[in-house]
């Protein structure tokens, strides 16, 4: 007893310091400033397009959102309602076009291809993805575009009669929204197809061999278990690549001939978006109406994709992490 | 002959099944499907022409081409219903689907770099690499002057926006994964939203604060360049920060050492190699952005070796201009030899970015194999 007594009062448990050192806490420190810098950076961002938008924002009040034209010298005759349109109207084609082959080529990765001709087609699409925006601009511009018209002809010839792909300003089909979209589609394609095959990828093995195991078919397979499994990767990849869609400057600006108008025809020529009229107008913008009207333009912008963004990357982690699936 | 009567009466209705309920072999493509495969290929062609060239009028190759690939589709699915029936039939016309599309990603490419090649070559010579544009006007062939102005600016600009990037967006992914806490979350979820704002925007933000200011500069494109490429080197690296095992970490720590030295000497030079990979592949992209350089870079005709005051070309920007401002032959060529150096460059750090990929892959599998083998 008193033996134990003696050991008890030896063996008081040394207390842990869980405290940190001080290089430790400077580390932490600087990584978490690290990370604050990105947010400040984005904060910024918003803020100075925000302060440098305001002359324009006191010049044309609210019809900065309902005006279709661009004026800026003039009160009230400038807006982005037709870049906004133009920008969602561009994404859109783009999506139409980009997001089924992007779920068709990531379930080709996953489900169909076998390991020995996977590693070249995913090089393929990270070589598609590493080509310029510029080059696929110019590409477009110079090679594609010519090549599509012959289709673009065809489908207001056979379809004219739904209103989209009417031309009622005669057979003008070049740099139209619908050959730029085309065009666009091809970007967004490996980054929308890189997402979907990675949600693809986490399908439970065991429930696709059960659907095998009762009969189903392969492609039976896929659409009762790994796409209903992916739907999250593929709105999410939808979303990431509408955000791109929507940001994409350089290559439409080259691709699509800036007009000013609302208009539902796609396979007419002219149109415009945001980032393209910025990349368009920045060189001969005056300082006093001009640059102010660029960045409440870009302001438009940033609002938007960032919405987008935030959406999509929350949509692509719940989907990742399995949880809303239930198995 | 009795045994020899049972036998047969076992054997008779355990046969006749068996006919019929032959397993659907999924994923087995022999000979013979092979042909129904190429044979409905032509066959729909075939019907295709037929309607359009002789029964009606031929429009264009754009209808011939769909209506090809729909007759396809539709013969093959009856084809191989009649030889397999219905269910194989809707798999295997969903199958040519899918290789279609993945198709659809191969031809783009391969496009791209055959009309590159082909239009880029014949600008491309020796004084490319040597002369600027200072004594060129639009009139003079495409065999005079060059492009060094520009490949020395996107050089200097890219390597700029490299040495304020890479630091940032290692110290942000080593945020991400090793330090955390409640800045986690948001900063994760603003990265990523980071790396979906148009890279124009940057280059108005940098516009906003440094050019109005200081005037342009190339140090102003790369600030530029250097925001849209930190959230894609923070995202690569803190994937591959993942990757290093757990186990690396405990062990550091168990040994007394601090998270800073854990981080410092134990994940970094783990993740060599992978964060190598990420920083070129986040060069590879950066080199071809052209929207930041609009607004900060401006582009020149001459040759300005000092980012830091004037206005400096870029190799994109050399492209953009060139094609944007006049549409003569000439003018034109030297775009296209400007692209093909651009998408070369691209190229050869996308190469160079697969290979320490793979000698990496290669030499920790050569390490689990051998701490394998010394185990047993």
């Amino acid at each position: 007893m008193a033996v134990a007594q003696e050991i008890s009062g030896v063996d008081v448990p040394r207390s842990i310091r869980s405290e940190r050192t001080h290089s430790d806490r400077a580390f932490r420190f600087v990584a978490s400033g690290a990370g604050l810098v990105t947010l400040i950076i984005l904060f910024l961002i918003g803020l100075f397009l925000l302060l440098r938008a305001i002359p324009t924002f006191r010049e044309n009040g609210l019809s900065f959102f309902t005006s279709t034209g661009w004026n800026p010298a003039v009160p009230h005759q400038t807006g982005v309602a037709a870049l906004l349109f133009g920008t969602f109207a561009l994404a859109v084609i783009a999506l139409v076009l980009a997001v089924p082959v992007s779920i068709l080529t990531a379930l080709c990765l996953t489900e169909y291809i076998t390991p020995r001709f996977r590693g070249p087609l995913v090089t393929v699409l990270d070589l598609l993805a590493a080509v310029p925006s510029l080059i696929y601009g110019i590409w477009g511009f110079f090679f594609l575009q010519p090549h599509l018209l012959g289709l673009s002809e065809w489908l207001a010839a056979n379809f004219g009669f739904i209103p989209i792909f009417s031309t009622p300003d005669g057979p003008y089909f070049s740099q139209s929204p619908f050959l730029s979209g085309v065009v666009v589609a091809l970007m967004l394609t490996p980054t929308a197809t890189s997402v979907m095959r990675e949600v693809f990828s986490q399908t439970p093995p065991g429930e696709k061999e059960a659907a095998l195991a009762l009969g189903g078919s392969r492609w039976r397979m896929i659409r009762i278990v790994v796409i209903p499994f992916g739907r999250g990767g593929i709105i999410g990849g939808t979303m990431l690549a509408l955000g791109r869609a929507m940001g994409e400057s350089i290559s439409v600006a080259i691709l699509l001939s800036a007009a000013f108008r609302i208009s539902p025809h796609i396979l007419e020529t002219g149109g415009n978006t945001i980032g393209a009229h910025i990349a368009n107008r920045f060189g001969d913008a005056d300082h006093a109406f001009g640059l102010p009207a660029l960045m409440g333009a870009g302001l438009v912008l940033y609002v938007s994709t960032l919405i987008v963004n935030v959406g999509a990357s929350e949509v692509i982690r719940r989907s990742r992490s399995g949880a809303g699936v239930e198995i | 002959m009795a045994t020899h009567t049972a036998t047969t009466t076992v054997s008779r209705p355990a046969a006749e099944p068996a006919t019929r309920d032959l397993p659907i072999r999924v994923a087995s493509f022999g000979g013979d499907d092979l042909a129904a495969l190429l044979g409905s290929a032509a066959s729909g062609f075939a019907v295709m022409w037929l309607v359009l060239t002789q029964l009606g009028q031929f429009s264009s190759l754009a209808e011939l081409g769909l209506g090809w690939y729909a007759a396809f589709l539709g013969i093959y699915y009856l084809v191989v219903r009649q030889l397999d029936g219905r269910v194989l039939a809707g798999d295997r016309v969903m199958a040519v689907v899918v290789f279609s599309a993945a198709l659809a990603m191969v031809v783009p490419l391969a496009l791209i770099f055959g009309y590159l090649f082909k239009k880029g070559i014949s600008g491309l010579h020796w004084q490319f690499f040597t002369e600027t544009q200072a004594a060129i006007g639009p009139l003079d062939p495409a065999t005079k002057g060059g492009a060094a102005h520009a490949i020395v600016g996107t050089l200097q600009q890219v390597g700029l926006a490299v040495l304020m990037s890479v630091p940032l967006g290692v110290l942000c992914a080593v945020f991400l994964n090793e330090v955390g806490g409640p800045l986690q979350r948001p900063v994760r979820i603003f990265v990523d939203a980071m790396n979906g704002v148009p890279t124009i925007l940057a280059g108005l933000f940098v516009y906003a604060v440094w050019v109005s200011v200081f005037g342009w500069s190339g140090f102003a494109a790369s600030l530029a360049i250097s925001i849209s490429m930190l959230p894609i080197i923070t995202r690569t690296s803190e994937e591959v920060l993942r990757l290093v095992p757990d186990g690396l970490r405990e062990a550091s720590l168990a040994l007394g050492g601090s998270e800073w030295k854990t981080t410092w000497s134990v994940v970094l030079p783990t993740a060599r190699s992978g964060l190598i990979t990420a920083v070129i592949l986040g060069v590879a992209r950066a080199i071809g952005e052209t929207a930041p350089l609009i607004a900060t870079a401006f582009g020149a005709y001459a040759m300005n070796t000092d980012p830091f005051s004037g206005a400096q070309a870029a190799l994109p920007l050399y492209i953009y201009k060139q094609v944007t401002e006049s549409s003569s032959a000439n003018v034109q060529a030297r775009a296209w030899a400007g692209a093909l150096v651009l998408m070369m460059l691209v190229l050869v750090l996308f190469v160079i970015a697969r290979l320490i990929g793979w000698s990496a892959a290669r030499a920790s599998r050569r390490r689990i194999t051998n701490a394998a083998a010394s185990e047993s």
